[in-house]
């Protein structure tokens, strides 16, 4: 039983801050790994790995910067002596009214005022991140589980269960119907958890979807929570993208399907929203979680205690979120932007020879790599993603880390950078398309 | 329906400390509108100091506008969301902390993590420490916050380590020795011991022989040390701060295994009085520790607003200098008022050198020595005088009768008026026991039984010195 000292374990801490579970050993870190070692830059490096794996919206600065100068109170906290002394002192977990109610009808905007929002249901929380673990919390115990479409956000594997014990058991989409969600899909991984004697406390979408760039179908919202009132379970919608549908028509929350059933049952439910990519704001950490179930609200907001939004950033979003014609102007100009982005890409990867998934909203495209792939395996398109990465110099996110089950998808950004960095993009991929097609017409002389 | 986390108390607000805020909120004392209403005075705010930050911010314009030299900084602001921190805040906070320290122990920016509040550091200390079911050790009496911040979600225990008046409620070996050994009763295994130093609610700072017999402990046990710091920049009077690193250091225990077990949690909210802006911080020697924490902060990240805005305040380091300075000197002219005015009505205060509090022996108006008595006279003095105090039970103090009653939230004036209110309700206590003894008053009749009952307590227990 001797053990040697330099071999002694380290000095204890918790299985949580030893573990793997927040996932920073995947591939789709190792992607950032190689950016940040060589990232482009159109003069300095312009043969630079470029970033197409980061879901941020670059598109929509300039109004914000606009606003910011227009209104200086929002920063300087005005002429108000007290402004500054209040806002510092501020710590209250029910947030700033004046945010609260700004944020209620911001939603209520990007849903074309379809769905009502009641501030006093509204609670702050530091990032979606923080929202999404929050709710995982007090929804589900440790060993239980809540039930997520595939692909999803990489990222919620340590959101959901790092800290909180929780699991995630995936509800498996295909390409056969676009990825939606079905019926037999939903009671499939419930059974399978059921199998695995852990119990199911609850179902989370992300709507519109990360990765796949696309909405829920109003029918599939209604199977899904004809689902889950059957279970007796949670339904948690995060609605982070709402804001980046392309169409304004196209969106359909889980807050209007609700109030088209009077809200019977939706104290079951509960809205994730931020304004890190509508507004392009993620370093700000601005998150909410919207709840129907009062009970939810007030432990919500009391544990948000861990995770509150700075006074100050709730001060200043309060003043630009008011302004209804701002962001009236801001959510239809931003919304045409990224459509306009959007359809770049699609032309430009179709000219290459690739398709996407059809979407209409998101910061990301769908792409479809599968006929590339030497073998349809995980190892196939991990190959395929390190070539890519490697020679095309671009970081785009394999449709593994997202645990698709088909393999061959690739989430690719467009939104984080200028239209001529996009061009760069595409120009590569036509190069790699082309070098590939001339090899295998090389290969069947 | 929901999990057994959400359905417990754990958060802790049922307890009176939040009970008399609820009051307040209802009835809250306003110069002008509301005279009579009541006066808080449970909350360990510093407003000392706002007019230094706002002249500041007058003249630096560029710190709020989210420019430098002019040029908007917004972008890259906007976007900026890696946990590592904002490398300038970082820089600029670990020479501020080492400044607070006399600069008798410097500070590595690459061991410091930045989360939401000191609230969220040590529950994410916690995370990195402890598994459910463990237990960490806490000198009593403790910030009632505690409770949450360290058992809520984390599911770790805190077993308490009872200090007493007879010592000025110093940590004795003895203490920390008995608390060891009721957690090993129960079955809980201990993982560290958390110190506030300078301490929530006494006000004091630890002395080098109460840090040396923790080191000893912690070494002995091989467990953790996570000292809160969060009021190290109060230190308005002597003895001086001396950090658990300093002391670590000074024992040359840098090259030993507990060194990669001593946590500092930090934050700007008590010495800056920026609660608002959410600027916690962990340091710590632990390699793991800091890899870990960094990772969690993403469920507590600074705004990147903010983080910007406090970098460039601390990079004046002659406003910061002077700022420090002016503050611990406002604090100790308001320490030194409520201290003389509670002697003037009578009431003593354990001798204090730092905080936003005092912590006030009222023993000697009790009814009982018991804390049914103190919760009776929380009351009073809550209803009666219109001031919202902490009683100790809620900083799970092991004598009842003391109070925390915090100075510097609000202006000389409402200080003032608070000790006038005091001083009144005190001899209204006085004079309602001396008509007890001396007449058969029908009004204070009730409470003569009671009364004798807590002059026969008094006398027996200043016949125990040990107590």
């Amino acid at each position: 039983m001797a053990i040697e000292t330099d071999q002694q374990p380290p000095v204890g801490l918790s299985r949580v801050a030893v573990s793997e579970t927040h996932g920073e050993d995947s591939p789709y870190f190792a992607g950032w790994k190689a950016y940040d070692e060589n990232p482009y830059d159109e003069s300095k490096n312009p043969s630079g790995v470029i970033q197409m794996g980061l879901a941020e919206n670059q598109v929509s600065f300039d109004l914000l910067e606009e606003f910011l100068k227009q209104h200086s109170e929002a920063s300087i906290w005005g002429n108000k002596i007290s402004g500054f002394r209040e806002n510092a002192l501020f710590q209250d977990y029910h947030g700033l009214q004046s945010f609260r109610k700004a944020m209620a009808s911001f939603m209520e905007q990007i849903r074309g005022g379809r769905a009502k929002f009641d501030p006093d249901r509204v609670v702050l929380t530091a990032g979606a991140t923080a929202a999404n673990e929050l709710l995982t919390f007090i929804l589900a115990d440790p060993g239980d589980a809540l039930l997520v479409p595939t692909p999803y956000y990489p990222g919620f594997d340590r959101d959901l269960r790092w800290r909180t014990g929780v699991k995630i058991v995936p509800i498996h989409c295909d390409s056969s119907n676009n990825f939606q969600v079905t019926p037999q899909a939903l009671e499939a991984a419930y059974n399978n958890a059921e199998a695995m004697n852990i119990k199911v406390r609850g179902v989370l979408i992300t709507n519109p979807s990360n990765p796949l760039g696309t909405t829920i179908q109003r029918s599939v919202l209604e199977e899904i929570l004809d689902f889950v009132t059957r279970k007796n379970i949670h339904l948690v919608s995060d609605e982070i993208y709402s804001g980046s549908v392309f169409s304004s028509s196209e969106f359909v929350s889980i807050a209007e399907v609700l109030e088209a059933r009077n809200n019977k049952g939706s104290e079951r439910v509960h809205i994730v929203y931020s304004l890190s990519k509508d507004l392009g704001l993620p370093g700000f950490r601005v998150g909410t979680i919207y709840s129907y179930n009062d009970k939810v609200v007030t432990t919500a907001r009391r544990m948000s205690s861990f995770t509150l939004i700075s006074s100050q950033t709730q001060h200043l979003l309060a003043s630009m979120l008011s302004d209804k014609e701002f962001t009236q102007n801001y959510i239809e100009t931003n919304r045409e932007r990224l459509r306009k982005r959007y359809g770049m890409i699609i032309q430009g990867l179709r000219v290459a020879g690739i398709e996407c998934l059809q979407g209409n909203a998101g910061l990301f495209c769908w792409m479809n790599l599968s006929p590339l792939l030497e073998t349809p395996t995980r190892e196939g398109e991990l190959a395929l993603w390190n070539s890519i990465l490697h020679e095309v110099k671009l970081n785009i996110s394999p449709g593994s880390s997202c645990h698709c089950s088909e393999p061959g998808w690739f989430r690719v950004c467009f939104a984080n950078m200028s239209e001529q960095t996009l061009e760069v993009a595409l120009d590569r991929i036509h190069q790699f398309m082309k070098r590939r097609c001339d090899k295998e017409k090389l290969g069947h002389v | 329906m929901l999990s057994r986390k959400a359905r417990l108390d754990a958060h802790g607000e049922d307890s009176s400390y939040f009970l008399g805020w609820k009051e307040y909120e209802k009835n809250a004392y306003d110069d002008v509108q509301n005279p009579t209403g009541i006066i808080q005075m449970g909350l360990a705010e510093n407003q000392l100091s706002f007019d230094l930050l706002e002249s500041w911010l007058a003249s630096n314009q560029d710190a709020a506008r989210l420019t430098r030299n002019g040029e908007s900084v917004f972008r890259e602001l906007a976007l900026f969301q890696d946990y590592h921190g904002l490398p300038d805040f970082k820089n600029e906070l670990v020479e501020f902390m080492a400044e607070i320290r006399g600069n008798k122990v410097n500070f590595d920016p690459r061991k410091l993590v930045l989360m939401a509040g000191a609230t969220s550091a040590n529950e994410t200390l916690t995370f990195c420490i402890a598994e459910s079911g463990d237990a960490f050790l806490l000198p009593t009496p403790y910030y009632p916050g505690f409770d949450r911040d360290l058992k809520w979600r984390t599911g770790v225990e805190i077993v308490p380590i009872h200090c007493s008046s007879s010592n000025g409620f110093k940590v004795t070996k003895c203490a920390l020795e008995e608390a060891y050994q009721q957690a090993h009763k129960l079955s809980l295994n201990v993982k560290g011991v958390l110190i506030t130093n300078p301490s929530n609610p006494l006000g004091t700072t630890m002395g080098r022989d109460e840090l040396n017999d923790l080191i000893g402990f912690a070494v002995a046990k091989k467990i953790h040390i996570i000292s809160d710091e969060i009021y190290s920049g109060t230190v308005f009077d002597h003895p001086s701060f001396i950090s658990i690193m300093e002391a670590l250091m000074d024992r040359k225990l840098q090259d030993t295994d507990l060194w990669s077990r001593v946590h500092i949690v930090y934050s700007l909210s008590k010495d800056l009085g920026l609660p608002g802006f959410r600027v916690g911080m962990i340091y710590s020697n632990n390699e793991t520790v800091v890899s870990a924490a960094t990772k969690m902060s993403s469920f507590g990240l600074i705004s990147s607003q903010t983080q910007y805005l406090l970098s460039k305040i601390l990079s004046d380091k002659k406003f910061t200098r002077n700022y420090m300075k002016e503050n611990r000197k406002r604090l100790k002219t308001r320490r030194d008022m409520i201290v003389a005015a509670l002697r003037d009505a009578g009431i003593g205060c354990l001798k204090s050198n730092a905080g936003l509090f005092c912590w006030v022996d009222m023993r000697h108006l009790l009814s009982s020595n018991t804390f049914d008595a103190e919760m009776e006279l929380w009351k009073k003095i809550l209803r009666e005088a219109g001031l919202n105090i902490s009683p100790g039970a809620s900083c799970h103090c092991s004598e009842p009768g003391w109070f925390r009653i915090c100075f510097a939230n609000m202006s000389e004036d409402t200080l003032n008026l608070s000790m006038q209110r005091i001083k009144a309700l005190v001899g209204r206590i006085q004079q309602c026991r001396r008509g007890r003894v001396t007449h058969q008053d029908s009004g204070c009749n009730s409470r003569r039984r009671s009364f004798s009952k807590w002059v026969l307590n008094l006398c027996s227990y200043d016949r125990e010195p040990d107590r």
